[in-house]
C-alpha cells in the first residue's frame, strides 16, 4: 500500500540515505531504532511534509512524492500531541471535518462515534491545556481519526506517557488496528511497544533501514552485529566455519566446536553466531540440546524480573534465568555450571 | 518573597542597586510632572487649548500608527520566515533588520533624506507618482517607521518561535493548504505577540526626533515643536507640552496594555 523508493534527503542535521519500504494494506508497521537514526523525518516525508531530494513514495502504486500533505488524507500523531492550544477538544477534534466543509450534523455524529470509540465523552468541552498526557494522546488519535484516513503515521505516539497510561493505550491501540480499514506506521524507539504491536518491524539505524521482518526475525534473526547489540542481545560469537553435513554446520569458538544450522556457508569461512539470552539454558543433567559446554560463572545481575547470568565456557554466554532457577541450581559468582542451547536458537551471520 | 529578602545579602545589594534605575526614572518624571501640573497649571490648561501643539500630538500619534500598521503587514511575513526556517545568510538578514536600532539617528535621518528627498534615489521616483518625503507626512512616516520595524519584527518572531511548528504540519495533514494553516494555527497563537510588538513599535514611532527633524522638520510633530518653543521660550513654553505628550502617551499604552492581556487570554 505504502512503498517507499530509494529516498534520500540531507535535512539539517538527519540524513536519509537510500530508503526502500514496503509497507502493506492494513499492516501495524513499526519503525524501530535509536534516536536520532532520522525516523521522524522520514515519517514526514510520508506525509508529505517534507520532500525527498531523491526517490519516490507511492500510495497504492500512485506516485504521491511531491503531493502536498492536505491532498493526502493520513492521520498524523505526534509524540508531543500538538493539540491546537487555541481550540477546545471539540473543536480540534473536528478541525478536518470543518476544513472538508462537512455539515454540522454530520460532523456531530463523527464526533460522537469517536468520543464514543476512545472513551472521551467527558472531555469534550474541556480546554486542550487541562488535559492529562493519556487524554491528550486520545485526542490527538480521535482528531487523526475525524477525517476517515487509511493510513495513520504516528511519531513516537506513547513516549511522554508514563507506563501504567502507556500500556492501557497500547491495549486500545491494538483494539483500534484489529477493527480494520486502517494502515499504521508508527515510529518508537521502544522494543517494548514493537514487540507488542507491530506485525512487521523495520530497523533504521543511521539514516537508513537496515532490516525489516516479523518481529521474530528482527528479535532472534538480527541480521548484523549492531542490530543484534540494539535489540539486547550481547551473545555475538566470532567464529569459523571447521565442517559442514547437509545443514549442520560446525564452527570454533575460541576452541570449542558449537553446532549450529544454516546452508549459506562453507568450511572456512568467518561467522558470527548470535543467540538471545533467553535460549541459553543452564542446568545440572543433559538435555536435547546439541550444544553443551562446561563453565564457570562470572556475575549475576538482577534485570527487572529476571537474572542475567554471565558466564565463561571458553567464550562468553549471557543466559536469562529466573530468580528460582537461580535459587534450585544454587547459581553463584565462581561457581561451575552447565550451559545449554539449541543448534536451531543460533543466528549465523557473515564477519 | 520578603521572608526570602531578610535571610539574602545578596538579594538586598542587588534590590537596592535595581531600585536606582527605578527611582531615576520615577524621579525625572514625577519631577516634571509634579512642578507643571501642580505648581504650574496655568501654562498647562493654555496649552491644552492651543490647536498648534494639539495638532502636532495628534500629527504625531497618527502618522506613528502608520508606521505601525506598514510594520505589521511587512514585518509578520519576516518574522514568519526568520522563525520558521533556517537558510543561508539568515543571521546577515537578522542583521540588517537590528541595525536601525544601532545606528544613531541623525546618522539615520540624513540616510534616509539623501535617500527620499526630491532629488534622491527612490525620492523621484515617488514624486511622479505624487507622493513627497521631504518636509512632508510621509517622511515622518518613513523615518518612524524604519527606526520602528525592528522592535515589531524582533517581537513577532519571538512569537512565532514559541509556536509549535508540529502544531501548523498537523494541520496540514488534517487537510489545512499553507495558508489555512498560517491563518487558522501559528497567527491566532502569536496575536499577543504581534500586538504588543505593534505597541512597542508605535511606542517608538512616537518617541522619534533625530531622524525625522532632518528628513521633515515641517509639519511639526510634538518633539520638534516642544524643541522649538525650548529653543524660544525655554522651559516654561516647552514642558507644558512635555507634560501633554507624556500624559496621552501614558494613558493610550495602559489602555492598549489593558486590551492585549484580555484579547490574549482566550
Amino acid at each position: 500500500m505504502i512503498r517507499v523508493e530509494n529516498i534520500s534527503n540531507n535535512w539539517g542535521e538527519f540524513s536519509l540515505r537510500n530508503i526502500s519500504l514496503d509497507i502493506k494494506e492494513n499492516e501495524y508497521f513499526i519503525i524501530l531504532g535509536p534516536t536520532g537514526a532520522g525516523k521522524t523525518l522520514l515519517l514526514e516525508i510520508i506525509a508529505g511534509l517534507h520532500f525527498p531530494k531523491e526517490g519516490k513514495v507511492l500510495i497504492n502504486n500512485n506516485d504521491v512524492t511531491f503531493v502536498n500533505p492536505e491532498k493526502r488524507g493520513f492521520g498524523f500523531v505526534y509524540q508531543d500531541f500538538a493539540l491546537f492550544p487555541h481550540l477546545n477538544v471539540k473543536k480540534n477534534i473536528e478541525y478536518g471535518l470543518k476544513l472538508r466543509k462537512v455539515p454540522e450534523e454530520e460532523r456531530e455524529k463523527k464526533i460522537s462515534e469517536l468520543i464514543d470509540l476512545l472513551k472521551i465523552n467527558h472531555l469534550l468541552e474541556r480546554d486542550t491545556t487541562t488535559l492529562s498526557g493519556g487524554e491528550k494522546q486520545k485526542v490527538a488519535l480521535a482528531r487523526a481519526l475525524a477525517i476517515n484516513p487509511k493510513i495513520i503515521l504516528m511519531d513516537e505516539p506513547f513516549s511522554a506517557l508514563d507506563e501504567n497510561t502507556k500500556s492501557k493505550l497500547i491495549t486500545d491501540m491494538k483494539e483500534l488496528h484489529k477493527s480494520g480499514g486502517i494502515t499504521f506506521v508508527h515510529v518508537t524507539h521502544s522494543q517494548e511497544e514493537a514487540i507488542l504491536l507491530a506485525d512487521r518491524i523495520g530497523i533504521m539505524m543511521n539514516g537508513t533501514i537496515v532490516q525489516v521482518g516479523t518481529p521474530d526475525d528482527i528479535f532472534y534473526k538480527p541480521m548484523t552485529k549492531e542490530i543484534a547489540r540494539f535489540v539486547k542481545i550481547e551473545n555475538i560469537w566470532e567464529g569459523k566455519v571447521t565442517d559442514k553435513k547437509d545443514e549442520d554446520l560446525f564452527i570454533d569458538v575460541n576452541g570449542k566446536q558449537v553446532v549450529a544450522l544454516s546452508d549459506h556457508f562453507k568450511v572456512g569461512d568467518g561467522v558470527r553466531l548470535i543467540i538471545r539470552p533467553e535460549d541459553i539454558l543452564i542446568g545440572k543433567g543433559s538435555t536435547s540440546a546439541r550444544n553443551e559446554f562446561k563453565g564457570k560463572v562470572i556475575s549475576i545481575v538482577k534485570h527487572g524480573f529476571y537474572y542475567i547470568v554471565r558466564a565463561d565456557c571458553g567464550f562468553q554466554v549471557e543466559a536469562a534465568v529466573t530468580k528460582q532457577s537461580i535459587e534450585n541450581l544454587g547459581i553463584k559468582e565462581g561457581k561451575d555450571i552447565n550451559i545449554f542451547f539449541k543448534a536451531t536458537a543460533i543466528q549465523v551471520i557473515k564477519r | 518573597m520578603l521572608s526570602e529578602i531578610r535571610r539574602n545579602p545578596l538579594l538586598i545589594l542587588f534590590f537596592i542597586l535595581g531600585m536606582v534605575i527605578v527611582g531615576y526614572i520615577v524621579a525625572a518624571l514625577s519631577h516634571m510632572l509634579y512642578s507643571q501640573l501642580v505648581l504650574n497649571p496655568g501654562d498647562f490648561i493654555a496649552v491644552i487649548k492651543d490647536p498648534v501643539v494639539l495638532g502636532s500630538i495628534w500629527l504625531t500619534l497618527y502618522t506613528s500608527f502608520i508606521s505601525t500598521v506598514i510594520a505589521v503587514i511587512l514585518g509578520i511575513p519576516l518574522a514568519y520566515i526568520l522563525a520558521r526556517y533556517e537558510f543561508y545568510g539568515k543571521d546577515i538578514i537578522e542583521a540588517i533588520v537590528d541595525i536601525p536600532i544601532i545606528i544613531p539617528h541623525t546618522v539615520a535621518g540624513i540616510a534616509l533624506f539623501s535617500l527620499l528627498m526630491k532629488r534622491g534615489a527612490v525620492g523621484t521616483a515617488f514624486s511622479k507618482l505624487g507622493i513627497v518625503f521631504q518636509d512632508n507626512m510621509w517622511g515622518i512616516v518613513m523615518a518612524m517607521f524604519f527606526v520602528s520595524c525592528p522592535f515589531f519584527v524582533g517581537t513577532a518572531r519571538e512569537g512565532f518561535k514559541s509556536v509549535n511548528p508540529n502544531l501548523e504540519r498537523v494541520a496540514r495533514t488534517l487537510g489545512a493548504s499553507q495558508w489555512e494553516s498560517f491563518y487558522q494555527i501559528a497567527l491566532p497563537l502569536t496575536f499577543r505577540h504581534i500586538f504588543s510588538g505593534a505597541i512597542m513599535s508605535w511606542a517608538r514611532g512616537i518617541s522619534e526626533f533625530g531622524a525625522i527633524i532632518i528628513i521633515a522638520y515641517y509639519p511639526m510633530i510634538a518633539s520638534t515643536l516642544i524643541l522649538a518653543r525650548f529653543n524660544t521660550n525655554g522651559l516654561q513654553g516647552s514642558q507644558p507640552i512635555a507634560v501633554l505628550l507624556i500624559l496621552v502617551c501614558f494613558v493610550t499604552f495602559v489602555v492598549l496594555r489593558v486590551i492585549s492581556k484580555r484579547g490574549g487570554r482566550k
